[in-house]
């Protein structure tokens, strides 16, 4: 598994501010990304994730965590989804899964990017040792496969929500830490910083007038592809016994429960297409977002 | 018999997000078996455009109408096999920048010689003797170890010198020169300049080339076309344009010209810039920018008029104007 | 990210100082090189105090994890475990003799299988080997050519229906994937074995690659070749799922920005044929990058053995980093995460020493 935005190679060039505006003009020529088709269905999907995850206790049929002794029940009128070995009723424990795996995903990518946007925006403002430190200790995380690091973080740590979140940051943050510091750097060099900086304006209000605006578009970008990537990795470690205990209705660990007899083809065939669409859905949106990426819109003017 | 290229109001129109978006209007021109004639304007004006409708090069959806014959024979309508039987071998094409225009990662030798084998039938040992031949007369030094080299161990002048001898491997008739010498050093171009001057008499080729610079035109060419906004605006003898220009925008592009060594002399630019394709006003597309104008300008674009011997103008002043200076 | 680490200013001065010509001067290639092992050893040592670190961190007890109930309540069994596992000294000498070991090739022993930890990886390496070579050659091949005519057709339907291939699959969870196939070719079609990497009633081959299908064809055990290769088909087709997605993009992206340069058009305007121009023009320049990102791809496929491994009962090296971080393994741990650290990051040194050679411009500098 690895995440779009590390494979992007758009994002994963040092970015010139030229080739940027001019995709922008380029970009012009087609219709906004919400009125393109494969957008809106990605952004229906999401949607639809969304208001499931909301109103998870109106539609689920039955509590997701309750036992009965209907083990292995195929998919029915009474059980949509069919029921687990011990009982379950998957439908439940699908739509319950969307308040799991959404949120925790939102709240890996928020702390990421959060960690990592400083350390870059720092590494690539302040330069120097500063620098050359943070960008060796991305090179360190770069050197594990995410999943094996991350692997290894949480069965360190104990398996639990809060490590398996942890874990994640740790292994996803140094894209960010890159991407915006290269945004940083390119922007350093252009007039108008320096500009500023012979106003004497000192580097909190640079970075916050010139620096910051700047970095915002492509890390927008970089997050709705990793929003992706982070349901991935959290339904992996989780399938794996390394995320949220049982018997926390996680998608990833349903998958692993139906891995313990093929014949019973619901148990896993439904939360793993849950997790294909959100992550589809996010990815397309990315996608979508990094071609028609604007800065001078993303600036807000 | 007509002329060797032969473009008779043509008219290029590119998918845009509302619908094809005209970039070339009405344009005829004539380029004769041996001649160097020139093409000129801002750019953005359709001179490149128009070589690429040519090589039939226009990116895909290209929607054209009109018609470009070359030797007789119709280009618009050819498909792929017959584009490849005209590229190379009957209309070559030498690009403002060598070093984009030149594959960085294989030799000159290999970039010098494989269109040569398919066009002319050769083998590997008769393409590279045909190389260090054209290396030669391009006046490139120690041509055979040339041939082994890639193009970034050369100067941007030794590259367009590889880039024409590449043009000219397959015995073209017709060569296109998209501003050959813009990429590069003053000191270069006129080298450049002299080279194409001399293949064209030695050989026989018709050149026609293409350039924002009026002054590189006077030294070089008998004829000129003068581009504004995807039109032929003025057309003539390249020395009566320039001393005697009837329409307005060949005047002021010479008065914004910088004259060569004399000082004293203020330049007029022109004010505002082209209009972007798909914005252009009604009536003359100048008209925005132009000194003269007048209300009849902004209704009804001005056709091409004869405006003396052998020349045309699409202006409503049918006088010769002063250049601004 | 194909920056990494080739901007560090410090390693090229220690290439050679003192009077004498530089050798960056002399072998630009050879300066090159050392200045990648050296930096490719720096992140070497990070690594090791990484895993190293990591475990010292952990609130979890190696020797809760490791002893039985009854031998917990004994002190003495509890101090022999420490003493022998070296737990009794402090935290930088254990380090040190970690890394002492480590260079002597000595990588401990693993609490759980109790065999020397570089043993163990002897044993599972060739396992993972043998999904991961077909894979990456697969991939590599397919990625190529579907990404070539992804970008050759751009925005047509063609382009348009592989973009949502390659999406799709690199938005499939792999583990997932692997119970689907799983599920549909052994269980319902009966056409493959259900896991493991020989069917019951076959001994394995003697080990000169540890690669079963390469060592069965070795000694001439044909159908023991055949039973092997048939239990690689399904890892095999669920990881090349996931690494082909990955290089298809890769490839249009970087096809698609070849195509705009106007050697490209230069190429058409001396009237090659299309096919030339896309086999001598675009693949050449448009593989450069590709090579690059093929490291990343390898990155992505030894995470998928992890989960495919598992599914699969594939006895590779990510069941066995899976196992012992589930064992709290603190020996199998730090010696399977390096393993996996140094093979990627000497992939990645390949990567970029072959695009020194690959390219021209770099290689005559």
């Amino acid at each position: 598994m690895t995440s779009l935005a590390e494979v992007d190679p758009k994002l994963a060039k040092p970015l010139n501010r030229r080739r940027w505006l001019r995709r922008v003009r380029g970009a012009t020529a087609g219709r906004p990304i919400w009125r393109q088709p494969v957008t809106v269905v990605a952004l229906s999907i999401l949607a639809a994730w969304l208001l499931i995850a909301l109103a998870a206790p109106l539609i689920a049929p039955y509590d997701p965590i309750a036992q009965s002794v209907d083990t292995y029940q195929g998919p029915s009128g009474a059980h949509w989804f069919g029921t687990d070995s011990l009982g379950r009723d998957v439908f439940s424990r699908v739509v319950y899964g969307a308040r799991l795996s959404i949120p925790l995903a939102l709240a890996i990518v928020a702390l990421a990017l959060l960690l990592g946007g400083l350390l870059g925006l720092v590494a690539g403002y302040v330069g120097r040792f500063l620098d050359e430190a943070v960008m060796r200790l991305t090179d360190l995380v770069f050197a594990f496969p995410q999943i094996i690091l991350a692997m290894a973080v949480t069965a360190a740590f104990g398996p639990s929500t809060g490590n398996a979140i942890l874990a994640l940051v740790i292994v996803s943050w140094p894209v960010y830490a890159r991407v915006i510091r290269s945004a940083v750097l390119t922007i350093r060099g252009e007039d108008y910083l320096n500009a500023s900086r012979l106003l004497g304006v000192g580097p909190i209000t640079t970075l916050r007038r010139d620096v910051l605006p700047n970095s915002v578009g492509p890390a927008i970008v970089l997050a709705t592809l990793e929003l992706g990537n982070a349901v991935l990795l959290l339904a992996a470690l989780s399938f794996l016994g390394l995320g949220p205990r049982p018997p926390a209705a996680e998608w990833g660990s349903m998958v692993a429960l139906g891995a313990q007899d093929l014949s019973m083809w619901w148990v896993s065939v439904f939360p793993g297409l849950a997790i294909l669409t959100v992550v589809l859905a996010f990815n397309v949106l990315g996608d979508a977002l990094r071609d028609r990426l604007d800065p001078r819109y993303m600036n807000g003017r | 018999m007509g002329a060797l290229l032969d473009i008779d109001r043509l008219a290029v129109a590119l998918p845009g997000p509302r619908g094809p978006l005209p970039i070339l209007h009405d344009v005829s021109l004539t380029v004769g078996e041996g001649e160097l004639v020139g093409i000129a304007g801002e750019s953005g004006c359709g001179k490149s455009m128009t070589a690429q409708t040519v090589l039939g090069l226009l990116p895909p959806g290209a929607k054209t109408t009109g018609s470009a014959r070359f030797d007789g024979r119709e280009l618009l309508t050819l498909d792929r096999k017959g584009w490849q039987r005209v590229r190379g071998r009957g209309i070559a094409m030498v690009f403002q920048d060598p070093t984009a225009a030149l594959h960085p990662m294989l030799t000159v030798g290999t970039q010098l010689t494989e269109h040569m084998r398919i066009h002319l039938g050769m083998n590997r040992k008769a393409a590279q003797r045909r190389a260090v031949d054209l290396l030669d007369q391009v006046r490139l030094p120690d041509p055979e170890r040339a041939l082994r080299a890639y193009p970034h161990q050369f100067s941007g002048g030794m590259r367009q010198r590889v880039a024409i001898a590449g043009a000219l491997a397959a015995q073209p008739r017709l060569l296109i020169a998209d501003e050959p010498t813009t990429a590069l050093d003053v000191t270069v171009q006129a080298g450049i300049l002299a080279l194409l001057d001399r293949l064209r008499r030695d050989t026989g080729l018709a050149v026609a080339f293409i350039t924002h610079d009026l002054g590189v035109l006077s030294a070089l060419t008998a004829r000129s076309y003068v581009f504004y906004a995807g039109r032929v605006v003025e057309a003539g003898p390249t020395g009566a344009l320039l001393t005697g220009p009837r329409h307005p925008y060949t005047a002021a592009l010479l008065g914004a010209r910088p004259h060569g060594g004399q000082t004293g002399v203020a330049l007029t630019p022109i004010p505002g810039s082209p209009p972007a394709p798909g914005e252009l006003p009604p009536g003359c597309a100048f008209s925005t920018r132009c000194a003269h104008v007048r209300d009849e300008c902004r209704t009804a674009v001005p056709p091409l008029h004869p405006a003396g011997p052998d020349r045309t103008s699409a202006c409503v002043i049918r006088t010769e104007l002063e250049v601004a200076a | 990210m194909t920056t990494r680490t080739t901007d560090n200013p410090g390693a090229a001065t220690t290439a050679a100082p003192g009077p004498r010509p530089r050798l960056s001067h002399r072998h630009p290639m050879l300066a090159y090189l050392a200045k990648r092992l050296v930096i490719t050893a720096g992140l070497l040592l990070g690594v090791t105090v990484l895993t190293f670190g990591l475990v010292q961190v952990v609130p979890g007890d190696p020797v809760t994890a490791n002893l039985s109930d009854q031998a917990l309540n004994d002190p003495a069994a509890v101090a022999a475990f420490r003493a022998k596992w070296g737990l009794d000294q402090p935290v930088y000498l254990q380090y040190w003799h970690y890394l002492q070991h480590l260079l002597s090739g000595d990588l401990g022993t693993s609490q759980q299988t109790g065999r020397a930890v570089v043993e163990d990886l002897l044993h599972y390496v060739p396992a993972t080997m043998e999904l991961a070579i077909p894979t990456m050659l697969l991939a590599l091949l397919l990625g190529t050519g579907i990404g070539m005519l992804a970008a050759v057709r751009n925005g047509r339907l063609t382009d348009q229906l592989i973009r949502v291939g390659a999406l799709l699959g690199l938005s499939t969870p792999p583990f997932w994937l692997s119970l689907v196939v799983l599920y549909l070719f052994f269980y319902q079609l009966g056409l493959s074995p259900s896991g493991g990497r020989l069917s019951p009633g076959f001994t394995p081959p003697d080990t000169v690659t540890g690669m079963y299908t390469v060592d069965a064809a070795l000694s001439g055990q044909w159908e023991l070749a055949w039973d092997a290769a048939q239990h690689l088909v399904l890892p095999v087709l669920v990881l090349t799922c996931l690494t082909v997605a990955i290089l298809v993009r890769f490839v249009r992206s970087s096809m698609l920005e070849v195509l705009q340069h106007d050697y490209i058009k230069a190429a058409y305007a001396k009237g090659l044929p299309t096919s030339l121009v896309l086999r001598r023009h675009l693949l050449r320049a448009g593989l450069v990058p590709v090579i690059t990102v093929s490291g990343l791809a390898f990155a992505s496929l030894l995470s998928g053995t992890v989960l495919v491994e598992n599914i699969f009962g594939w006895p590779g090296l990510g069941q066995y980093a899976y196992r012992s971080a589930s064992a709290l393994d603190l020996p199998a741990i730090l010696g399977a995460s390096l393993f996996v650290a140094l093979v990627y990051t000497l992939v990645n040194l390949a990567v970029d020493l072959l695009y020194g050679l690959i390219d021209p411009r770099i290689r005559l500098q």
